[in-house]
């Protein structure tokens, strides 16, 4: 797998992107489709949880299938915030990413001591043991899971409105996106991508391979968290759903057609596989069919993942 | 309590052999082909769903337990042709991706073609009653459906260890899964044994679908969580091997049962009956995963490592 290495088009495409995103909500309101920017804040959260994987499979190596523990964590600890009594964005979305963080830190210590098959199903394991300790604590809902009251409030300002929260899901997603496009570009991501291409070499120079990994994993987790405290104010609802096994493999479906240890692979990825949902549904009530069908079309024939369809030819390593 | 504890023994052991039909399969195709199969579990949820339709159309459980059998197995042998033959070669995200699409298309086709709800299953007529033994001068009932699946699960361990350990056939597979290349280079048509293989995998599937049919619901969405327990079993027991499936098998069955049958009443014995209420529930479902966390640490490979 080629290293990450900016292209000339990436930032003005990136503010481009960026001003189009920020017009949206209004372009919807004139044209009465104001529903649609409920979507599209899903789109947003799921983008920067799927951007949270690619971090750790694409540029890390590590091919976590328990990514939804670290998402679910962070819409659970929102949800107990409000409970407590702390309805401040501001203060439940940094302890959702430190709960999600230092979860992922312990998961990790224990995972990444092995390989291969092994890792993928300690992880899915850990992930399991979150989704069954939350459906078997009452305080938290259990099986129902923990509602929301109503939408927190961030710096004062209340969310309750669609356009507020989808600033809030934007603001987190662009701040996400910059550091993550800094931090692989950046001596950190060098040595992290050195070492999934060749651990032993890395090792022998001198790096600390285990530990490298282990700050990319629990980086993620901690992004896959907030990710997780913005879907909870969305839905008004912390489900143990999000913890499901098949919801680190949905998070896996958005990074791998999105493209795997590309910058953009899971915003693409993200924004692909819920379009299409939301186009399937309008077609078919059987549409999880067509969905399995274009996925095994992706898988055979653009293996690579969909952006690399559209990269330049050549020029890889 | 002696009558509890036996029970619970019984039942641990009914569900290790019917897990154990499950991750034989999955082992093989796991340890020979190097292949991430996550569509096992729709494997099981379809061959249960066929067993119950053909043994409604049949009016007779057994003859319904053999159609579906046999057609799961040519099910498993048209997905061998089509597409798992495309990625053994392919990385496992790829594999992961694939079988997950598979997930999705099995759930919703069964959706379509049998409905939302769950449908029922029969035990047949003759074992829908209970047998009354007597062990240390107490009586005992036991359910005789659930007996009639333990004996039949020690057959076909038996048979597959005959199969496994003493055919020719059986040594080609332990020495695809020790060294693929090396008994590809020594003349074995490694092509049609990936193919036998898979379709065996699938036909075994079905068979503790359908067995298990009568006692829990056949609906859609069931393969998902026996698909966990399937990959616990044969990340506990070493991947590729039989023997390790077998015990891994074991193993998962009565911790899982055993757990979920005492525990609570364990941890009221020694806790405030508040906290014994919350705990016990949540760790008898996750001692399973702690089990098989552990196992990990300690050996890495699992308890028996089929390549040196």
């Amino acid at each position: 797998m080629a290293f990450y290495r900016p292209t000339r088009w990436q930032r003005p495409l990136a503010l481009a992107l960026l001003v189009a995103l920020a017009a949206l909500p209004f372009v919807l309101e004139a044209f009465d489709q104001a529903f649609y920017i409920g979507l599209a804040t899903r789109v947003l959260i799921f983008a920067l949880a799927a951007s949270s994987l690619n971090l750790v499979l694409g540029f890390g190596g590590m091919v976590s299938l328990g990514h939804a523990a670290f998402f679910g964590i962070g819409a659970y600890v929102a949800a107990i915030c409000q409970q407590a009594g702390i309805n401040e964005a501001l203060v439940a979305f940094p302890a959702a990413m430190a709960a999600a963080g230092l979860f992922a830190l312990a998961v990790g210590a224990v995972s990444l001591r092995t390989r291969g098959v092994y890792f993928i199903m300690i992880t899915l394991a850990f992930a399991q043991m979150v989704y069954y300790l939350f459906i078997s604590a009452r305080t938290w809902g259990g099986d129902d899971g923990l509602p929301l009251a109503g939408r927190m409030t961030l710096a004062g300002i209340s969310l309750a409105g669609d356009r507020a929260l989808f600033f809030a899901a934007l603001a987190a997603l662009t701040a996400a996106m910059v550091l993550f496009a800094r931090l692989v570009d950046a001596r950190f991501g060098r040595t992290l991508q050195a070492i999934r291409e060749n651990e032993t070499r890395m090792e022998a120079l001198g790096y600390p391979a285990f530990r490298y990994r282990l700050v990319a994993f629990a980086l993620g987790g901690a992004f896959a968290g907030l990710a997780g405290a913005l879907l909870a104010n969305l839905t008004g609802l912390a489900s143990p759903n999000l913890l499901q096994w098949t919801q680190s493999g949905t998070l896996l479906v958005m990074v791998i057609i999105g493209g795997v240890g590309t910058l953009w692979g899971g915003v693409v990825g993200a924004a692909l596989l819920l379009g299409l949902e939301e186009v399937l549904v309008g077609v078919t009530e059987h549409w999880h069919i067509i969905l399995g069908l274009l996925l095994l079309a992706v898988v055979l024939f653009a293996p690579k993942g969909v952006t690399a369809l559209f990269a330049a030819k050549g020029g890889g390593r | 309590m002696t009558q509890l504890i036996l029970e619970q023994a019984l039942n641990g052991l009914q569900f290790g052999l019917m897990l154990f039909l499950l991750a034989a399969g999955l082992t093989l195709v796991f340890g020979i082909m190097d292949c991430i199969n996550l569509a096992h579990g729709s494997l099981y949820m379809v061959g249960a769903y066929f067993v119950a339709a053909a043994a409604q159309a049949a009016d007779s459980f057994w003859v319904g337990l053999g159609i579906g059998v046999a057609g799961a197995a040519l099910l498993g042998l048209l997905l061998e042709l089509t597409l798992f033959r495309r990625l053994y070669q392919r990385d496992h995200l790829s594999q992961v991706l694939a079988t997950f699409a598979l997930i999705l298309i099995a759930n919703e086709a069964v959706r379509a073609i049998w409905g939302p709800a769950a449908i029922l299953l029969n035990p047949p007529e003759a074992l829908a009653g209970p047998v009354e033994f007597s062990l240390l001068g107490n009586d005992f009932f036991y359910p005789a459906y659930r007996l009639v699946i333990i004996a039949v699960g020690l057959l076909v361990a038996a048979l597959l260890y005959l199969l496994v350990a003493k055919s020719r056939v059986g040594m080609w597979v332990r020495a695809g899964a020790a060294n693929r290349e090396m008994t590809e280079a020594l003349g074995v048509n490694v092509r049609a044994l990936f193919t036998a293989v898979f379709v065996f995998g699938a036909a075994l599937c079905a068979l503790a679908g359908g067995l298990l049919g009568p006692l829990l619901a056949v609906q859609v969405g069931m393969g998902e969580s026996v698909l966990i327990l399937a990959f616990v079993v044969i990340i506990i027991g070493g991947i590729g091997s039989i023997r390790g499936a077998l015990v891994g098998a074991l193993i998962v069955g009565s911790v899982d049962t055993l757990g979920r049958a005492l525990l609570p009443t364990l941890l009221r014995a020694t806790l405030p009956a508040d906290a014994a209420s919350t705990l016990g529930p949540a760790l008898a479902s996750i001692l399973i995963y702690l089990l098989m966390a552990a196992i990990l640490f300690f050996k890495p490979q699992g308890l028996f490592p089929a390549r040196a």
